[in-house]
């Protein structure tokens, strides 16, 4: 028999007779947040990530200031010129994202347009993603409904962390050591 | 390469016995586990859903047991079609057979790892060793583990039990790279690390992960991490293989709504883990791998009391408020599931043959402190109780057991060996029992035996016409 076929037989003995169970789902799957926008960058900032909250019109000047002296990657479909192609000696990584979560703080990427892939969002030490209000969704569940699983997702909450040396928060261990973010209104 | 568990002597009461001697092992424990602890507690506070979605995660997890062998060829039907090979492994051997051939085919000799409580279960990084093959763990306390010859002592904080200036000797010592003046500074170990590891991210070819869950509806694999090097591994590389129990896997893609709320707050105690990726198939032009693992799984499922043990997501809460771990530290648990998880996760897995394995389910005071916490509910006092039972007993102690039970099933027996016992009792040692019984008061008093039984005492008074009133 193959292993497959014994795993699957093992499987079927064990549990025979066993009864199954209905899932209850009583925990919030939409909640109500009066300022969403309020919410994500406080909950960004907690994890001492750089946010800016600006106007769209006021974007491209913030995205400028932000990126003055680093040589940045822009991925295809950002829609802004000049970017740098080695990955290996570029010092940041310009992206926008698909989905934010005001609970947690998270930026979702789905490394569509204007994502980059998941190599140029993660070897630059530097990340500046910009979100826009429409993208931030109140937690998990009406993130997760809004997802595509078919493409690679990347979660991101705050700069790359480690807790392992007496339990010491260090920020920036292997991914982007500086995550700035620009909520654009 | 690090040392391996499987076939540890001793048994959890020696081993504890000389952790507990140990300061400074005690001091670092108790300082993490409270951290974490408070951590968890704070952020767990913030849901005013915490229960219900403990409760849809207990669920979840018992309707995919209920139905593995389903969600399983689901499973690997979406995998396939999204362009990854999948692999059934029946126990560690086929497992680590199974990627030592996946590995030789790509012709490389070096592969980095993602931190995986899998792959260290079946041994993996050992069995390609003799074959030649050099797995670099990238993980910062699994390096600290690796470098350092040792074993993890805690499911999420490997290196829990070591501290920073014990740190930077390892590194000192492993690390031809490293400047002599490295401080144990944690920025600075960490920098070390990062250097350390930068060239071989950017150069491997193979990379081996585990998962925290797969979702059978979509072929998607989940990794939950903190540092970025679990992205490195799991993007950058030609091949990726991911070695995950069956046990992990989740029916439909709106599940995850669960796990990830209940899983980053339960384990690192924050709302949100930094960094999560997620993967369906061979994405990228990776080529991509997935290991289906049973070794023992399946043993587990056929117990009615302790298949809940499979409900477990690794998050470790239940280590962090364990007052026995707290004070033994996680090597004494002989196996890479340390603390009250692995106190039922270890006999099941591998059997009581072992003294070490039937030594586990007695590794607990039974306060239930773990279950509180346990994000699916699993009921780890009722497990250990219902282990310890199957646990193989000295024979003096069965035909002790044996005698007890035949005198307190019948109230005339009773009766008659408390008259006899209170006529001895003169003859009983205040402190210490003689011989195999000396065991039981080696950690406890000897109760006094009264002049009288209650059954007695009753009796007289109600001849007397005033015991019942």
């Amino acid at each position: 028999m193959s292993a497959r076929e014994e795993i699957l037989a093992r499987i079927r003995t064990a549990v025979a007779g066993a009864q199954d169970v209905e899932i209850p789902r009583g925990y919030r799957t939409e909640r109500q947040v009066d300022d969403l926008v309020g919410l994500f960058a406080e909950r960004v900032d907690d994890y001492r990530a750089i946010v800016h909250v600006v106007p769209s019109a006021g974007v491209p000047a913030k995205i400028d200031e932000c990126v003055r002296g680093r040589r940045m990657v822009i991925p295809e479909g950002f829609g802004r010129d000049g970017g740098w192609d080695d990955l290996r000696t570029a010092d940041g990584v310009l992206t926008n994202c698909a989905v934010a979560i005001a609970e947690t703080g998270t930026i979702v990427l789905d490394h569509g347009p204007g994502q980059g892939t998941r190599a140029q969002t993660l070897v630059p030490d530097y990340h500046l993603c910009v979100v826009r209000a429409d993208q931030i969704v109140p937690g998990v569940p009406e993130a997760v409904a809004r997802l595509d699983p078919s493409r690679p997702l990347t979660w991101i909450s705050g700069p790359s962390a480690t807790s392992d040396i007496e339990l010491n928060r260090v920020e920036g261990v292997h991914g982007p050591r500086t995550l700035e973010v620009v909520i654009s209104t | 390469m690090s040392a391996t568990f499987l076939g540890m002597p001793g048994n959890f009461p020696e081993n504890a016995a000389i952790a507990v001697q140990d300061s400074q092992l005690r001091f670092n424990l108790r300082k993490a586990t409270h951290t974490i602890r408070d951590r968890r507690a704070s952020v767990v506070g913030e849901l005013p859903d915490w229960q219900e979605l403990r409760a849809a995660g207990k669920a979840i997890k018992d309707h995919t047991l209920r139905n593995l062998d389903r969600y399983l060829l689901r499973m690997e039907e979406a995998v396939t079609r999204a362009g990854g090979t999948v692999h059934w492994a029946r126990d560690a051997a086929e497992a680590n057979r199974i990627v030592t051939d996946l590995v030789k085919a790509t012709g490389e000799t070096e592969v980095v790892k993602v931190k995986s409580m899998a792959t260290q279960e079946i041994g993996l990084n050992e069995a390609l060793a003799e074959h030649g093959i050099a797995a670099y763990e990238t993980d910062l306390a699994e390096l600290i583990v690796q470098l350092g010859d040792d074993f993890p002592s805690h499911i999420l904080v490997p290196a829990i039990h070591r501290n920073r200036s014990e740190i930077r000797e390892i590194f000192l010592d492993r690390m031809p790279e490293v400047s002599r003046d490295l401080t144990d500074d944690p920025p600075a170990l960490t920098e070390a690390a990062r250097l350390h590891l930068r060239e071989r991210f950017l150069r491997s070819k193979v990379a081996i992960s585990g998962a925290n869950f797969m979702v059978a509806e979509t072929g998607t694999l989940v990794v939950l991490e903190s540092e970025g090097n679990g992205r490195m591994c799991l993007s950058l590389p030609e091949t990726l293989i991911s070695v995950v129990g069956i046990e992990k896997l989740l029916p439909s893609w709106r599940d995850l709504e669960v796990f990830l709320q209940l899983l980053p707050r339960s384990s690192t105690g924050e709302r949100m883990n930094p960094y999560t990726s997620m993967w369906t198939g061979a994405v990228e032009g990776q080529e991509f791998h997935l290991v289906l693992l049973d070794n023992g799984r399946t043993d587990v499922l056929a117990d009615e009391v302790g298949r809940q043990a499979l409900r477990c997501i690794r998050c470790s809460a239940c280590l962090n408020v364990c007052p026995v771990y707290e004070r033994a530290g996680g090597h004494a648990y002989g196996s890479v599931y340390p603390g009250p998880i692995g106190a039922i996760l270890t006999p099941q897995l591998r059997g009581m043959g072992s003294e070490l394995d039937a030594s586990l389910p007695f590794a607990s005071s039974l306060c239930g402190a773990c279950y509180d916490v346990c994000p699916v509910a699993i009921d780890i006092p009722e497990v250990l109780v219902d282990l310890r039972a199957k646990a193989p007993h000295a024979a003096a102690e069965r035909a002790g057991m044996k005698a007890a039970g035949w005198i307190l099933n019948d109230h005339e027996r009773l009766a008659k060996a408390q008259r006899a016992a209170t006529k001895l009792r003169k003859l009983v040692p205040k402190r210490r029992l003689p011989g195999p019984l000396s065991a039981w008061t080696d950690t406890r008093d000897v109760p006094e035996i009264p002049e009288e039984s209650f059954r007695d005492w009753w009796e007289r008074e109600a001849s007397h016409g005033q015991g019942a009133e």
